[in-house]
């Protein structure tokens, strides 16, 4: 027998008699303001909400806030005019090494914990690293795509629709070194997130 | 791995009272950051009931639910491999290098890889590991184990990680900043995940409906390591398997708030398919596992999501330290994990505890942790695993209870001992003493006293 018979056999003798799954796994927590409650939890874990009207307005805020960096890809059209590399000409994640800052869209935010779901529908596959490996990163989300919890972030997402997706929830961290809070781990040193009004 | 018992390391990590002082103090205020994080949400109770309940449906389902996993695994283009023990696991990973042709691996945190010995294992055959979470790599660096499966350098202070961070990355000698030293390891590491061709994680959650894996890490080093590396290895207990991905919402919400307070790691990262052109392969291992999902009395054991609220809440382990514990996951769990994997080396875990159920009530899957350590005890002097000396006493206790003149007699040569001689018990020889004051002799027994009083 191979290794995987033998154990799916030791297992099956082992288990104990069916038991069912829950009838109730999920929970209506509710917020008053989403975009309050999503923008005081990405400030708790490091990060800082925008609130802007349009896509001109987030090219303002990031032209005047990163007016001195160079190396600024996007994935988002509207804001091609902010960015000064052409993404189409890496084709391999090594050479995102270099980039300064990330500016990305998400499909939705959660305001109890203020994750925000990216996957290839908003970075091409080659590209999962940039969300990491960039130095700063800025994520765009709509307040309609602001939702309460995590339950509520699953039935509308599917995470098999891609390859890879993943919830981005502030900057990287670690408290590794004493439980001292140090923001820019291995990842991102900042993240703002903007909420799109429209 | 040390050869002492919990007790004598214990003893040892005691010498430095500051230290314990301090170690108590941080682990406690991350216990208070937890009961913070949990008592934001109103329907806690409800989603640690909910929690405990599906990973019993798994424990229940576990054959059907990970055939259904592999099978969709497979058809997402991941290489599903079986290991049954620690060997398997760790022949498997150095084939996968040997047939890309690579001798160097990044790893993020895995604790099946520390239970495996995977790192020592692969350095005998040549091959260069490198852990890449911050703490993990302050304990490489310092050739120690981690001692807490999510602060694995918890044991350490700001000046051991600058005086190692100096020897090994060129810091400034006397730095402690974290800050400084942080930046430092960021730098090295950005180096050793650009040129890794493979990269290795462990698994937080397999899911058995879609097919793919979530790794939750906060540094971002999981993701840096693997979205760099043309081979992903992941590796995972057959445990970590759960029905649905909509039920990622409870274990998520429940995770890092038991874990450290937070509201959710930074990130929590779905893995489907590799991406273009990359190698993605999964180890799922048993190593103990199956046998302990026949004994119906420790099988919750395998419910855990290795949040640590356990090892955080603990009295003992606060001030003991993990590397007490001699075994891969200290604290409470590991101490109700441990003796499965080998009776006799871990017969003084279950004894590392005051029973007090501060764990059962933290856990957030409700193991009755408490419980299976009480209940361990009982089987392992059952098995014949108890330490000389103290079956003998039993032994010697349980004759003198039997008989009514032995016991009148012992009573009183002790009350004497305790009252005319105290240095005869209270002594080193004496391992009762070590842990205890003895009581205050009373002046006569309670026969005596029945007999004088009777009138």
């Amino acid at each position: 027998m191979t290794s995987r018979d033998t154990i799916l056999a030791a297992i099956r003798a082992n288990q104990p008699d069916r038991l069912p799954l829950p009838e109730q796994f999920t929970f209506e927590t509710t917020y008053p303001d989403l975009a309050a409650q999503f923008a005081e939890v990405l400030a708790f874990v490091g990060g800082q909400a925008v609130n802007v009207p349009d896509y001109a307005a987030i090219a303002t805020y990031l032209r005047q806030t990163y007016a001195d960096v160079l190396s600024i890809g996007t994935t988002i059209p509207e804001l091609a005019d902010v960015a000064d590399l052409d993404l189409t000409l890496i084709t391999v994640p090594h050479d995102l090494v270099g980039l300064n800052l990330a500016i990305i869209g998400g499909q939705l935010g959660v305001a109890e914990n203020a994750a925000i779901w990216v996957d290839e529908q908003h970075i091409p596959s080659h590209f999962r690293a940039m969300p990491m490996i960039t130095q700063y990163l800025a994520i765009i989300i709509r307040e309609v795509d602001l939702v309460s919890n995590m339950h509520e972030a699953y039935r509308r997402i599917d995470v098999a629709a891609t390859g890879f997706g993943t919830f981005i929830s502030g900057p990287s961290k670690t408290a590794d070194i004493e439980q001292s809070l140090v923001i820019g781990a291995h990842g991102a040193r900042g993240l703002t997130v903007f909420i799109l009004k429209e | 791995m040390s050869n002492l018992s919990h007790a004598e390391a214990a003893a040892v990590f005691n010498k430095d009272e500051a230290r314990v002082d301090w170690h108590d103090e941080t682990l406690w205020f991350v216990r208070s950051k937890r009961d913070r994080a949990a008592q934001s949400i109103p329907e806690w109770e409800g989603l640690r009931e909910a929690a405990s309940q599906i990973k019993n449906h798994v424990l229940s389902n576990m054959h059907d639910l990970l055939t259904q996993f592999e099978q969709k695994a497979i058809a997402n283009g991941i290489m599903v491999h079986w290991a049954a023990d620690a060997a398997e696991h760790n022949a498997i990973i150095r084939q996968i290098l040997a047939d890309n042709k690579v001798n160097q691996l990044v790893k993020s945190k895995s604790m099946l890889t520390e239970e495996c010995h995977l790192n020592e294992y692969l350095k005998e055959h040549g091959v260069d590991v490198i852990d890449s979470d911050l703490g993990e790599r302050i304990v490489q660096m310092r050739g120690e184990a981690p001692s807490h499966i999510v602060l694995p350098a918890i044991h350490l202070k700001r000046g051991d990680v600058g005086d190692t961070f100096h020897k090994h990355l060129g810091t400034d000698a006397g730095a402690t900043d974290p800050q400084y030293l942080t930046e430092a390891a960021r730098q090295h590491l950005r180096d050793t995940f650009l040129t890794r061709k493979v990269a290795l994680t462990g698994v937080n959650f397999a899911i058995a409906e879609t097919g793919g894996f979530v790794v939750c890490t906060n540094e971002g080093n999981a993701d840096m390591g693997v979205h760099l590396a043309d081979v992903h290895i992941a590796c995972m207990g057959f445990e970590k398997v759960i029905p649905r991905a909509e039920h990622l919402g409870v274990f998520l919400r429940l995770l890092a708030r038991s874990a450290t307070g937070q509201p959710i790691t930074t990130f929590s990262s779905h893995f489907h398919k590799p991406r273009k052109g990359q190698q993605m392969h999964l180890v799922i291992v048993d190593n103990g596992r199956s046998r302990q999902l026949g004994r119906a009395d420790f099988r919750n054991s395998l419910k855990c999501i290795r949040c640590a609220a356990c090892f955080n809440t603990c009295p003992v382990y606060r001030r003991s330290g993990g590397h007490s514990y001699h075994t891969a996951i200290a604290g409470p769990i590991g101490s109700i994990l441990a003796p499965n994997l080998d009776m006799r080396q871990n017969v003084d875990l279950p004894f590392a505890s005051t029973l007090c159920g501060s764990c059962s009530n933290v856990c957030p899957v409700k193991i009755d942790i408490h419980e299976q350590l009480y209940k361990w005890r009982q089987v392992l002097m059952q098995e014949g695993h108890g330490p000389t000396a103290k079956t003998l006493a039993m032994k010697t206790m349980a004759s003198v209870l039997e008989s009514p003149r032995l016991y009148r007699m012992a009573g009183k040569v002790g009350r004497g001992v305790l009252r005319f001689a105290p240095v005869v018990a209270e002594n080193g020889l004496n391992p009762w003493y070590t842990h205890r004051e003895m009581p205050e002799p009373p002046a006569e027994s309670f026969r005596d006293w029945y007999i004088n009083n009777k009138q």
